[in-house]
């Protein structure tokens, strides 16, 4: 029998849960869990200077290691601050832990010092919630939230601890963990419904214009394996969202590059033609489907997710499949074996001669600036150095889409983007902890001088707990996607994108203890970007002076079908 | 068209809100509501009439599924034979001189409402029925009568035959 604080057994349920990372901020709420902490051999604390960094930083753990990230931050401000990543990781479908320290029980309610309602102010952007009540409640409900974080759709969960159940001069019999954790509210369906995969996998077989749409449940629930297979048996042309991006190797020859607003043209015209779309692991969010009216006209859709509750959403699924990715995907291919089906050669050869005169289009080629670097050669010239295997986060605008473009990822959880929330801030904390998630990986993030200045602080903790990642700043001096619009669609009238007033990141970085490059000339760009690469031990900036002008082509054409697109600037 | 949602959860701290929140945050209108414990007291019973096309109460009763509290969720048309929907309306009116109170009366003789309080000068209806025979009595009430002040109770409604929402 062992006799424990509410804090210790809060470091101990961590520590059983096998949590060997946890990403922090103290405070007042939270001092008796920190003194607990310290004492914990197993679990290591990461110190982030705000908390929305900790908590983007247990984000982007959790997205590339495929684990669950934990955060930890006082009551009240410690908690607000990290709304913006809970929405975050919650619009992605990220298992993360949040657990927020709260006033004492006695004082909730009372407009005490540092409290908020925080279940209430995350409600619409988590998973699940918990409010302790005592000390025996933390065991249960964090066991209870790493269970909901990491199965079904994944998500995030908060753990609200208030002051008096961590109180050290209390102890309590800590309750050792036994069985699975059971919930009679919560089953989440993993198996599909057999009848409707045979059905499906009938319409695959015999489709003549089939194409295979990954998502980011794909990603989620580990399904490249089977996807290759499927692929390969029928000859599928492939397309991904941005979130699903490396499920599929973007080499292969099936792949056709991302689909939506700024997809491939090749893609957004095989999803057009297409009589089937089998879309696994996806919400078929309005930045991939254009105008719903005039989406995939003559497609079949076989939706295949986790979360009834997403399909037939937007888009009228044909036949739904409720059920893990893997698991269904697995269960298509024993179907395909069992009844024999191969692929539909005459036909695939017919409809990949179409896509085929689609990809001529060649959508994907710039032209370069005679002086001006452009940011997709910074995109390619990385993706080169780094033989495009690094993990890559980025933030959001231009460069997270010319990432999405030119960077050819080849593998899952290789790729960390704030998709569905779009978090301009996300990407320097996410790719911190992606870091320290996957030691022996090389880490880039794409940002850019908008949104890197959204969590800058966060080089500080890079330089305590030395996390070597390698920045890129596609430094344009302003806000470049905003910015595109406002050229495209309001008269070319420049309003407050412009940033005349960033500082020199070289001096920044230098300020804060890191190494940093400043590059202007095409011709230094290559040999800058390895230099920086080379230099293993060390966070690297390299701060890249682009054209301003740049605009993220092709683009689908509002109100429009998939296939309606600005192919260039004219 | 609307319909009614019957809906189990754990009877937890929070769990009500949960459901409440959801039809803000996603848009969807709550007409009305009402919520208390069943037999087996950790787990609660709501109730919630709703207005909306089979669409849009097909979303509705997915995102309930999903909230981790929910342990089962059913809906139906407000008037089918399938659901008994019943609400208890209490009403305030002024009942003065004989005639006026002997019209009341009848009133409520007609439509199967009981005088639950009676002053010199007021009565305090109380009705059982549908919600659509709530609203009918009450306006039959305000032909005859002065109202005071009306509380709702908000649809309370079973399945009949075999159908149940149990655990």
């Amino acid at each position: 029998m062992t006799m424990m604080s509410g804090a210790q057994m809060l470091v101990r349920t961590l520590e059983d849960l096998g949590v060997d990372t946890l990403f922090g901020y103290p405070g007042g709420a939270v001092l008796d869990i920190y003194d607990a902490l310290l004492a914990s051999k197993k679990i290591k604390h990461i110190l982030g200077r705000h908390e929305q960094g900790v908590a983007h930083a247990a984000d982007g753990y959790a997205r590339a290691t495929g684990k669950v990230g934990v955060c930890l931050v006082t009551s009240g401000p410690g908690s607000t601050n990290t709304v913006t990543s809970i929405a975050t990781a919650y619009m992605d479908s990220i298992p993360m832990v949040v657990i927020t320290g709260q006033v004492g029980t006695p004082l909730i309610g009372s407009d005490a010092f540092q409290e908020v309602d925080t279940v209430g102010i995350t409600r619409p952007i988590v998973k699940h919630s918990y409010l302790c009540q005592n000390a025996l409640d933390i065991p249960k409900y964090i066991r209870q939230a790493f269970y909901l974080a990491a199965t079904g759709r994944p998500g995030p969960v908060v753990v609200d601890v208030p002051k008096d159940c961590v109180r050290p001069s209390q102890k309590f019999e800590y309750p050792e963990m036994t069985d699975k954790v059971r919930m009679r509210s919560y089953n989440p369906t993993r198996l599909g419904h057999r009848g409707q995969v045979k059905r499906a996998a009938k319409l695959i077989a015999e489709a003549n214009h089939p194409v295979l749409l990954i998502g980011g449940g794909a990603q989620l629930s580990g399904a490249s394996v089977e996807i290759k297979n499927i692929v390969e048996r029928f000859n599928l042309p492939v397309t991904e969202t941005l979130m699903g991006l490396g499920v599929f190797p973007e080499n292969d020859r099936h792949f056709l590059g991302m689909l939506g607003m700024h997809g491939t043209y090749e893609a957004n015209q095989t999803m057009d033609k297409s009589d089937l779309v089998l879309a696994v692991g996806c919400r078929f969010d309005d930045r991939v489907t254009n105008n719903l009216n005039k989406f995939c006209p003559a497609a079949k859709i076989v939706h295949i997710d986790i979360d009834p509750a997403s399909i037939s959403k937007t888009v009228n699924a044909d036949i739904p499949i409720v059920g893990d990715a893997k698991t269904v995907l697995e269960q298509f291919i024993e179907v395909f074996d069992e009844a024999g089906y191969k692929e539909n050669v005459e036909a695939l050869k017919a409809w990949w001669g179409q896509i085929n005169k689609w990809r001529e289009s060649n959508c994907l080629k710039y032209e370069k600036n005679k002086d001006l670097i452009e940011p997709q050669e910074i995109i390619e010239a990385v993706y080169e150095a780094t033989q495009g295997k690094a993990i890559v986060a980025t933030d959001v605008g231009q460069h997270q889409m010319f990432t999405a473009l030119y960077y050819r990822f080849d593998e899952p959880r290789h790729f960390l983007t704030s998709g569905g929330l779009g978090t301009m801030g996300y990407g320097f904390p996410a790719a911190l902890g992606a870091k320290i998630g996957c030691p022996d990986k090389e880490v880039v993030l794409f940002t850019g001088d908008g949104s890197f200045q959204m969590n800058i602080q966060e080089l500080s903790t890079a330089l305590e707990f030395n996390i070597p990642i390698k920045i890129f700043i596609l430094d344009n001096c302003t806000l470049g996607m905003v910015r595109q619009w406002q050229k495209m669609f309001y008269n070319g009238n420049i309003s407050s994108t412009n940033l005349n007033f960033n500082p020199d990141f070289v001096a920044v970085a230098k300020a804060y203890g890191h190494e940093a490059f400043r590059v202007e000339k095409r011709s230094e760009l290559m040999d800058t970007v390895k230099k920086a690469l080379s230099m293993k031990d060390r966070l690297v900036i390299v701060d890249i002076a682009c054209n301003t002008d740049a605009k993220v082509l092709p683009m689908q054409q509002m109100g429009g079908s998939m296939s309606d697109m600005f192919l260039n600037e004219e | 068209m609307r319909q009614i949602i019957s809906i189990l959860l754990e009877n937890e701290s929070g769990a009500l809100s949960r459901v409440v929140g959801l039809f803000s945050q996603r848009g969807y209108n709550i007409e009305n509501i009402t919520a208390a414990p069943t037999e087996d007291n950790t787990i609660s019973r709501i109730t919630i009439l709703t207005k909306g096309d089979g669409t849009i109460v097909e979303r509705i009763t997915k995102q309930l599924h999903k909230l981790v509290n929910v342990i089962k969720v059913s809906s139906h048309e407000e008037n089918s034979v399938d659901i008994v929907g019943r609400e208890i309306l209490f009403v305030k009116v002024k009942a003065i001189g004989h005639t006026q109170r002997e019209e009341i009366k009848t009133l409520c003789d007609i439509f199967g409402a009981k005088i639950v309080d009676i002053t010199q000068d007021q009565y305090i209806l109380q009705f059982v029925e549908s919600s659509l025979e709530v609203d009918r009595f009450l306006k039959a009430v305000g032909e005859q009568a002065e109202v005071v002040e009306t509380v709702r109770s908000g649809v309370c409604g079973i399945f009949r035959g075999e159908h149940s929402l149990h655990t």
